[in-house]
């Protein structure tokens, strides 16, 4: 059911495979390119979001930095390397309202309302559809923060281009990983539209990754390494940056970024066969 | 009299209502969580310093009490009128509302308090499972107390409701009210001690907190349910009171001025 287009949009037969690829890439243009245009209407709304982002971040770091005023290092990391883990945090976050919420938080009403019967008739994969359709600028404030962020830390710690980069790779799986678990609950909604307002709890839960995970006691810190990985979202990342990539971590977050993608997909699979539409 | 049976009646419809949503309501108060990591930090923070002399942090049941008060002072004291008021005004029903012989301002107000009621029984069922969790946590049992507790949570959640209500009448003028209000909330996360206990904080920020309405949100009442006399205590009261005549009276006001500009359908 979830095969490339079959008539008009379709590629020709040869080399059908690579073509399917390139016409995703021209559908995310236009996507984003009329969302994009649509937000533009409300200039007002973006300046908005800028001082939001800004006094959001201070209450951020003031609440970090609260815990070095009373003289305690949290999980013995130095200022600077709790606020790379900030910084991750942060640039997560405008991922989340940039492409996550917008088009995640929706699925419910399209269940809901029925139109999921017409995404699911597009020539098109619904999955790709479903979690690619909208984009919010209201994130990007936040996207920016968490990259100056991370400059002023990567300064102040002296890191190279290599602990940068290493960072940068730990940062994919993270963004494979967040993804997914808001997918998956997102797809719940199909069987539970009235607990529309469980990907707020998951939110609510990954905000303990503003700080690094081993600054939680004991309990919690297994809860957030194998329940819900917070660890690999933003202290590993932060970690391979300033300790070094460790061969560990980074086959963990591989390994869990393709787990959570794969059951993602098998669920939303799932989930459609259980799916009984507006319409029939 | 009349009004306080209109109130209850209100408030019975609303619970009633609510009791059908209880599923998304639990969630809603499961998305609260914050404090309890923030208590997990600091009372890792606190043993590792009961270890060590430094003195401040050194006593993490202390942070165990203080941030399952916050927990239940957030979700008692939780506020959203604004989003009903916006709502009403900018699609016009707000109108037949007018008509009635009863000022909006006490069906909103009902409907909070019957949500309230319907979310209780989970807060308690919350409550008891961290304290097996977390024994440190268990509040002292001096009963003495206890209607001390609930007056200032009952005062603290007026004044969160009428700080927001005075906001909400801004949708008057603007269809952006909810963001000035999103901005009181950032405030709010900095100075209410939703973070940690004021008297970890930097001696000027916490004086100026003292004076903005936002740590008898929080701080004050938790202090308070977690079983310590906060410093200040009577000055804290009397600071609060002002702030409370203040927004009362601006609330009116606004909502004077703001009917007068009101030109939905039907006005």
């Amino acid at each position: 059911m979830l095969e490339p287009p079959s008539f008009s949009a379709s590629p020709p037969a040869t080399g059908r495979r690579q073509h399917w690829h390139w016409h995703r890439f021209r559908l995310l243009r236009l996507f984003w390119g009329s969302a994009v245009a649509a937000e533009a209407e409300y200039r007002l709304n973006f300046a908005l979001a800028v001082v939001t982002c800004i006094l959001n971040l201070g209450g951020s770091l003031f609440g970090l930095f609260l815990f070095y005023h009373n003289g305690y290092r949290p999980g013995g990391w130095d200022w600077p390397a709790a606020v790379l883990v900030l910084a991750c945090y942060t640039f997560l976050d405008g991922f989340s309202s940039t492409l996550l919420a917008p088009n995640l938080n929706r699925i419910v009403r399209h269940v809901q309302e029925g139109t999921l019967d017409f995404v699911l008739l597009k020539p098109v994969d619904a999955q790709f559809w479903l979690s690619t359709r909208m984009l919010s600028l209201w994130g990007v404030p936040n996207l920016l923060a968490g990259l100056a962020l991370a400059g002023w830390a990567a300064h102040r710690l002296g890191l190279g281009a290599a602990d940068l980069a290493a960072g940068a790779l730990l940062l994919l799986p993270a963004l494979l990983i967040l993804y997914s678990l808001w997918f998956i609950l997102s797809t719940l909604s199909i069987w539970f539209v009235k607990v529309f307002n469980i990907t707020f709890v998951l939110r609510n839960l990954l905000e303990a990754g503003r700080f690094p995970v081993d600054a939680f006691p004991r309990r919690l810190r297994l809860l957030f390494t194998f329940v819900v990985p917070v660890a690999f979202l933003t202290t590993v990342p932060a970690q391979a940056m300033t300790r070094g990539l460790r061969l560990g971590w980074l086959a963990g977050a591989l390994l869990l970024a393709a787990t959570l993608s794969l059951a993602s997909r098998a669920f939303w699979r799932f989930a459609l066969r259980h799916y009984s539409s507006a319409s029939s | 009299m009349r009004l306080l049976r209109q109130l209850r009646i209100l408030t019975g419809v609303q619970y009633a209502y609510m009791l059908e949503y209880r599923a998304e309501l639990y969630l809603w108060v499961l998305s609260g969580v914050m404090p309890f990591f923030l208590m997990g930090l600091w009372m890792e923070a606190g043993r590792l310093a009961a270890a060590a002399p430094a003195a401040a942090l050194a006593d993490p049941a202390r942070f165990a009490r203080y941030f399952l008060a916050v927990f239940l002072v957030r979700q008692i004291t939780l506020v959203w009128v604004i989003y009903d008021v916006e709502d009403d005004v900018v699609k016009g029903r707000l109108s037949p509302q007018l008509l009635q012989p009863l000022n909006p301002f006490w069906r909103y107000l009902a409907s909070h308090l019957g949500e309230r009621l319907a979310r209780l029984p989970f807060l308690a069922i919350l409550t008891l499972g961290v304290f097996w969790l977390v024994p440190t946590s268990r509040f002292p049992w001096e009963p003495a107390r206890l209607p001390v507790a609930a007056a200032m949570l009952a005062a603290a959640f007026l004044l969160r409701f009428v700080m927001q209500y005075c906001f909400a009448m801004l949708a008057f003028w603007t269809e952006r009210a909810n963001a000035i209000d999103d901005l009181s909330f950032l405030l709010y996360l900095f100075l209410s001690g939703f973070l940690a206990p004021l008297d970890l904080f930097p001696a000027t920020v916490r004086e100026f907190a003292t004076w903005t309405p936002f740590p008898y949100l929080v701080y004050l009442p938790a202090e308070l349910l977690a079983g310590a006399i906060p410093p200040g205590l009577g000055r804290g009261c009397l600071v609060m009171a002002a702030w409370l005549a203040l927004f009362t009276a601006l609330a009116l006001l606004l909502w004077r001025r703001g009917l007068r500009r009101y030109s939905a359908m039907g006005a």
